[in-house]
């Protein structure tokens, strides 16, 4: 419930999910695997997701029609990714995403 | 940012929230700042985006066994007070800051993602 919370508060703040903080604090608090704990954290974001938009949309903050633009796409990409990590070790993959997210994370800064 | 490229970048996070868990809006944002959105519309656009993303991935992932539904529940509806109390402190705060605030998040994201990849 707590990790719940936290994952809340950092998801309506940053726009994200929330599964950044509830996957590690599945792992390290409560003994999950990292699979279990990566479907289980799915599953609770769609909860903590759902109240998010509904908050943001009384605000009138929300784009439906770019939503669909990278949202639509996005549920193709979140069946292979779970394929793909239920297959093959991601090691690389996941270097390579990490990679991407400093990329991003400078540009925002700089700019 | 072309729409194309958005697109591109729409499957990429979906990946990126299949395989660990997360609900993709570490590169929405991003993708739709880069559409010309401002910091707050994005955000709060990327939380509907999850929503299909999470769908997708939540009904694979319980097929291959892997969802504790009873921990899901506890843990989406503990985070409702959070999600209002985030909310609240992303429209109040300036758009600038809440950018190099998601600036450093990403950061740590990366870090995270390194450490379970070394972890396997």
């Amino acid at each position: 419930m707590l990790i719940g919370l936290v994952a809340g508060f950092f998801s309506a703040l940053f726009g994200v999910g929330g599964g950044i903080v509830i996957v590690p604090l599945l792992v390290l608090l409560a003994s999950f695997e990292l699979r279990p704990a990566a479907a289980t954290s799915l599953a609770a974001i769609g909860i903590t997701a759902t109240v998010g938009a509904v908050t943001y949309a009384f605000h009138g903050d929300v784009e439906p029609l770019y939503a669909a633009l990278v949202g639509v796409p996005a549920a193709g990409g979140a069946i292979a990714g779970a394929s793909v990590q239920q297959r093959v070790p991601v090691r690389t993959l996941s270097f390579l995403f990490a990679a991407l997210l400093i990329g991003i994370a400078v540009r925002l800064l700089v700019t | 940012m072309t729409y194309a490229a958005a697109v591109l970048l729409g499957v990429a996070a979906g990946m990126l929230a299949g395989m660990f868990g997360v609900g993709g809006g570490i590169l929405f944002v991003p993708t739709l700042l880069a559409l010309g959105l401002g910091q707050l519309h994005a955000e709060a656009t990327s939380l509907l985006a999850i929503l299909p993303t999470v769908a997708a991935g939540t009904w694979r992932q319980h097929r291959y066994g892997n969802v504790r539904w009873h921990a899901a529940l506890v843990l989406g509806v503990g985070s409702i007070a959070g999600v209002e109390g985030g909310a609240y402190l992303a429209v109040s705060l300036p758009e600038n800051v809440l950018r190099k605030l998601f600036a450093c998040l990403l950061i740590g994201v990366a870090g995270q993602i390194a450490w379970r990849a070394r972890r396997g």
